[in-house]
């Protein structure tokens, strides 16, 4: 039997409003082993601690239990103080008594009677405690980024100039993402390209950095500090290292009718082709669904006009190993399809847009050359009327539960710009709410409506109705006039909600990063971890883990890379020793285990065993410590409990169970 | 409970309605056809049942000029559907003794050879218990 | 195959040829529709209280007969079809109305909502096949320009009817390029008609049946059609446009050349 220390917290009134915390540490001198136990309104603070530790030493206790928050609170803080008094820190148990308990209950007597059993149970858990020793893992000084956009090239900045070397994979061929294709950046209105090409050159001539374009993850394993990854580079048909980027591929390739991805559809690519001007690698790849040469045997112009002799039609994709010691998550976003939408007429009227099909009309190297133009049949608009919210703070399923915060502020700069370089164009905008928070921004909407003459109409739009003319009638309500407007309009431009890239999911799956309903990853903490996947050595940077603007993606791809540094910038990770490992004379090698396992930790050996005086071999679970993340569900599947975790005993979990149902 | 706010509950019973998911952004008012007719627009009658001024809503004009044709149902982004709730009032109205906006003794005037009975039995439905 | 087929009130009426028509089509395109025995009016609108139960009692009524039998339940006229498929909605998905609605019936076994309602339309879109309409076409009316009106009741709310995309729905369109003319988009044909409020409210009826036939006048049709006849009368009554309005299964008479005589048939009912 355990010496057992029990130390009662109050959290100021957070558990003690609602727990009677003098109760549950009167009756814990009650438990069996317990030799001393007492309340103190923090135990968490600095005098909490120096009271643990006393006790330790004074009554020389063997367990003890604290109750309090959440273990992933404070269960830290509370074992190395126990470390600090000669304690082994896995001798400590928590008793969830605030989120399990305080804060979901109101009735004092319901909630103190919650409260002792919690403790009872973690008493009855500590009493089976066992010291644990945590092993090392060594850390590969390498750096992942998935993801080529503002987001991944900024965290791959910041790891790379600390010195350490790290990869960017990126699915298209070229990097740059969303950002490259925008014409101007609120609030300042500066080219996107002009700020955004210098970082792609930065990231492109770093010595510490790689690109892989045209590239995808195609699996991960291990750990933190000691990830193995596949990566699969696609076969761009071109030589990278002949290639000299002079383009004459691209101008004479006679397929030109695929819609550019990079123009939103609005204009046509040839099958071999870079993204856009500034592309890095400024190298083509050949899209062989629309390439005539793979689809019909026949063409081969590339070839032939291609001085460098650069153009490979035999070329393969490749799979490449590396090693990692952390992993960043920079996968962005897209904006949401319109199918749902169909009374905005977006896909019944050419001239219905979407907000970043204007990016591309309004910039210079679009598919207009930069000129404002109807792409039904090229005219100027004189009016455009444009409409926020069109997908997001829906609660129909129609749309995204979520604001997507970019849209009020690029549709103030979309506004301004029309109204400054076209003064006889009039712009309406329909909003809900202009949500402008940020710095310089709420100014920066001002402006457009006071200096530029933007006419805001509070109030959301029915319906856009082509008429026979071309013009599109635009249904909506003014709410504040309390009337309903139906407004002639040239143009309409849709402010789509946004969300995660699609692929997100897969690269969450492989990573076991933790994702929620929109497909944002999930953050280890809301407020104080915002940058870290639950996962330990996954990173998040950009709009992968929620809807931001460029200034506060590249803080956190800033933060984010800190993170990845921290990481790297150790020698050695100490390891959970909480991990599983079977009882030989009760496995019978089934294989359930393995098949549960998600991190591929289990593996099977043939073995020789002596059960009860009968030698004989068999085929033997057998845990890689560490790969093991201790999370029990091969313990649980164990059809002959042969399987256990440390720390988390099937004997200590049933003293648990035993000790609440008492 | 005071009347109004029995009758505010009774319209949300009837309806299925939680007026309190509204965000006000108008798309009712900007998709409803009678929207002209009305003296209380339709992304108005969700703070009428808020505020619980029943009585207001039920001696509206609006009550008879909504056509059920579901085009604020169909849009709602928030799930609240006010074309609902325009007819919860409707029926407190209609469930009262004197509460019909249609009489049979007006049907002879209106009455020409081509009407559908579609027409008349909705009619019927629509405007009296 | 065989149908139950539940025609209302107005089909037995005033929309005669709208029920003669689709009978006479089904027969050429291979399918039978039975009338169910002893069917009642459907009400004409869905009652949109909740705790409204003897109002559904006839579709339930319609909808046990065709479970009875065996077969989905096919409906023409777009109240009927708005205000049945709703209440099966209702007797499949909400358990007080359901529960409710059956301790009235006192039926030998309860109905929860078992039977399949499809409107004529979709029995030709994915029973029939439009291909296999297009190929039984014997007087293809090429060259016809003609705008399908769809009006309210047979697409919202989308979620339940689930007829076709309620913003742009292209089932009518598709069946208009069946039967071998040219379909014409435009944005009000899923506007309200004004429907019953043109007995006390002429003039607004009559303002929204402008902006429908103006608007499918304005984007090059030369006529009308739609599966609903109170939008009939309120288009035929209201509009400033001299657009002929057709039942859609008068333009399928025609096009599989049985239109005459079923005219004649009628006409001497």
């Amino acid at each position: 039997m355990q010496r057992i220390g029990v130390f009662v917290c109050h959290c100021g009134s957070n558990i003690a409003a609602t727990v009677d915390v003098k109760k549950v540490a009167e009756m814990a001198l009650m438990e069996p082993g317990v030799v001393h136990a007492e309340d103190y309104q923090y135990m968490c603070s600095e005098a909490g601690q120096l009271r643990i530790q006393e006790a330790i030493k004074e009554k020389n206790l063997g367990g003890i239990v604290v109750c309090s928050c959440s273990p992933r609170m404070h269960e830290t803080t509370f074992r190395k103080a126990a470390e600090k008094a000669g304690l082994n820190p896995y001798m400590v148990e928590i008793a969830n008594i605030r989120e399990h308990c305080s804060w979901i209950h109101k009735d004092m007597e319901e909630a103190t009677k919650k409260a002792v059993i919690l403790m009872r149970a973690a008493v009855a858990k500590v009493n089976l405690n066992a010291p644990l020793q945590p092993g090392e893992s060594r850390v590969t000084k390498r750096a992942l980024v998935i993801g080529g956009g503002i987001a991944g090239i900024q965290t791959a900045l910041d790891i790379a100039d600390a010195g350490y070397p790290v990869d960017i994979v990126e699915k298209t061929p070229s990097i740059g993402g969303r950002m490259s294709q925008l014409d101007k950046t609120f609030p300042t209105l500066d080219c996107s390209a002009c700020i955004l090409t210098p970082k792609m050159v930065e990231a492109n001539a770093h010595p510490n950095i790689t690109i892989h374009t045209y590239s995808e993850v195609e699996k991960v394993s291990g750990f933190v500090g000691d990830f193995t990854v596949d990566i699969r580079k696609k076969a761009r048909s071109v030589d990278m290292s002949k290639c000299t980027g002079c383009g004459v591929c691209q101008e004479k390739c006679p397929s030109k009718k695929t819609p550019s991805e990079f123009n939103r559809g609005l204009n046509n690519r040839s099958a071999i082709y870079t993204p856009f001007a500034q592309a890095i690698p400024n190298v083509p790849v050949i899209d062989r669904e629309h390439c005539i040469k793979f689809q019909t045997g026949k063409c081969g112009v590339c070839a032939k006009v291609c001085q460098a002799g650069a153009i490979d039609y035999d070329q393969k994709d490749e799979i490449i190993t590396e090693k990692y010691g952390a992993i960043v998550v920079a996968t962005g976003f897209d904006m949401i399809k319109l199918d749902n939408y169909d009374e905005y007429a977006y896909s019944q009227s050419k001239d219905v847009i979407t907000s970043l099909e204007l990016e591309r009309i309004m910039n210079a190297a679009g598919p207009t050359k930069g000129h404002l133009e109807r792409l039904s049949d090229g005219k100027a608009p004189k009016e455009i009327v444009f409409i926020q919210c069109v997908g997001s703070r829906c609660a129909d399923n129609r749309g995204k539960s979520y604001c997507s915060k970019i849209c009020c502020m690029y549709t103030a700069k979309h506004a301004m710009l029309i109204r400054d370089k076209y003064p006889d164009v009039n712009v309406t905008v329909f909003y809900i709410d202009v949500r402008t928070p940020g710095k310089n921004f709420d100014e920066f909407y001002r402006r457009a409506v006071e200096e530029y003459g933007v006419n805001y109409i509070k109030g959301q739009v029915g319906k856009v109705i082509p008429q026979p003319d071309g013009k599109l009638l635009v249904q909506g309500a003014d709410l504040l006039d309390n009337r309903q407007i139906l407004k002639e309009a040239d143009m309409v431009v849709l402010a789509a909600a946004i969300e995660p890239n699609p692929d997100v999911r897969k690269i969450a799956t492989m990573l076991t990063a933790s994702i929620d309903t929109n497909n944002f990853l999930t953050e280890a903490h809301a407020k104080l971890r915002p940058v870290e996947s639950p996962t330990a050595g996954i990173f998040l940077s950009g709009v992968c883990q929620g809807p931001k603007d460029i200034p506060e993606t590249v803080s956190q791809a800033g933060a984010a890379a800190v993170k990845a540094i921290g990481l790297l910038a150790k020698d050695k990770l100490m390891t959970n020793p909480c991990t599983a490992h079977s009882d030989e004379l009760l496995c019978n090698g089934c294989s359930q285990c393995a098949n549960v396992c998600p991190y591929g930790a289990i593996s099977y050996e043939v073995k020789q065993v002596n059960d009860h005086g009968i030698r004989e071999d068999r085929r033997i679970a057998v845990v890689n410590t560490a790969l093991c993340q201790g999370c029990g569900a091969c313990t649980v599947t164990c059809p002959s409990g042969a399987m256990d975790l440390q720390g988390f005993s099937n004997r200590q979990i049933l003293a648990e169970v035993d000790a609440i149902c008492r | 409970m005071n009347t109004a706010k029995k009758q505010a509950e009774l319209i949300k019973e009837i309806s299925g309605v939680n007026p309190l998911k509204c965000m006000k952004c108008g798309k009712c008012s900007a998709s409803c056809p009678s929207y002209n007719e009305m003296d209380i627009k339709p992304h108005q009658f969700v703070s009428y049942v808020i505020n619980e001024d029943i009585e207001a809503l039920v001696n509206s004009k609006s009550l008879w000029k909504c056509l059920s044709c579901f085009a604020c149902v169909e849009r709602c982004p928030r799930d609240v559907k006010p074309g609902k709730l325009i007819d919860a009032a409707r029926q407190i109205v209609e469930r009262q003794k004197g509460g019909d906006y249609l009489s049979p003794d007006e049907i002879p005037e209106s009455l020409d050879p081509d009407i559908p009975q579609q027409l008349l039995v909705s009619a019927f439905r629509r405007y009296r218990r | 195959m065989k149908y139950s087929y539940y025609p209302g009130c107005t089909l037995k009426n005033k929309a005669k040829d709208l029920d003669a028509y689709a009978r006479a089509c089904a027969k050429v395109l291979g399918f039978e529709l039975e009338e169910i025995s002893e069917w009642q009016c459907c009400g004409g609108v869905y009652p949109l209280g909740s705790d409204e139960i003897a109002t559904k009692l006839s579709s339930v009524r319609a909808l046990n007969e065709a479970k009875e039998k065996g077969q989905d339940l096919v409906t023409l006229c777009s109240a009927c079809h708005h205000v049945i498929k709703r209440v099966n909605d209702d007797m499949k998905n909400v358990e007080d109305i359901r529960t409710r609605a059956n301790n009235y019936m006192g039926l030998e076994e309860p109905y929860a909502g078992e039977t399949k309602v499809l409107h004529f339309l979709e029995v030709l879109r994915d029973k029939v096949g439009f291909d296999t309409i297009k190929e039984k076409v014997a007087n293809p009316l090429t060259g016809k320009k003609i705008g399908a009106y769809y009006g309210c009741l047979l697409l919202r709310p989308g979620k339940i009817l689930e007829f076709d995309n309620p913003e742009n729905p292209k089932i009518m369109e598709d069946f208009i390029r069946a039967i071998g003319a040219e379909p014409v988009i435009y944005p009000y044909r899923n506007e309200c008609c004004g429907g019953y409020i043109s007995l006390k409210e002429k003039e607004l009826a009559k303002s929204m049946c402008d902006k429908i036939t103006e608007s499918a006048a304005g984007f090059g049709a030369d006529m009308l059609i739609t599966a609903c006849p109170l939008c009939m009368y309120n288009l035929n009554k209201s509009a400033v446009s001299d657009l002929p309005v057709y039942y859609f299964t008068e333009l399928l008479a025609e096009a599989l050349g049985i239109r005459e005589e079923v005219k004649e048939e009628v006409g001497n009912k």
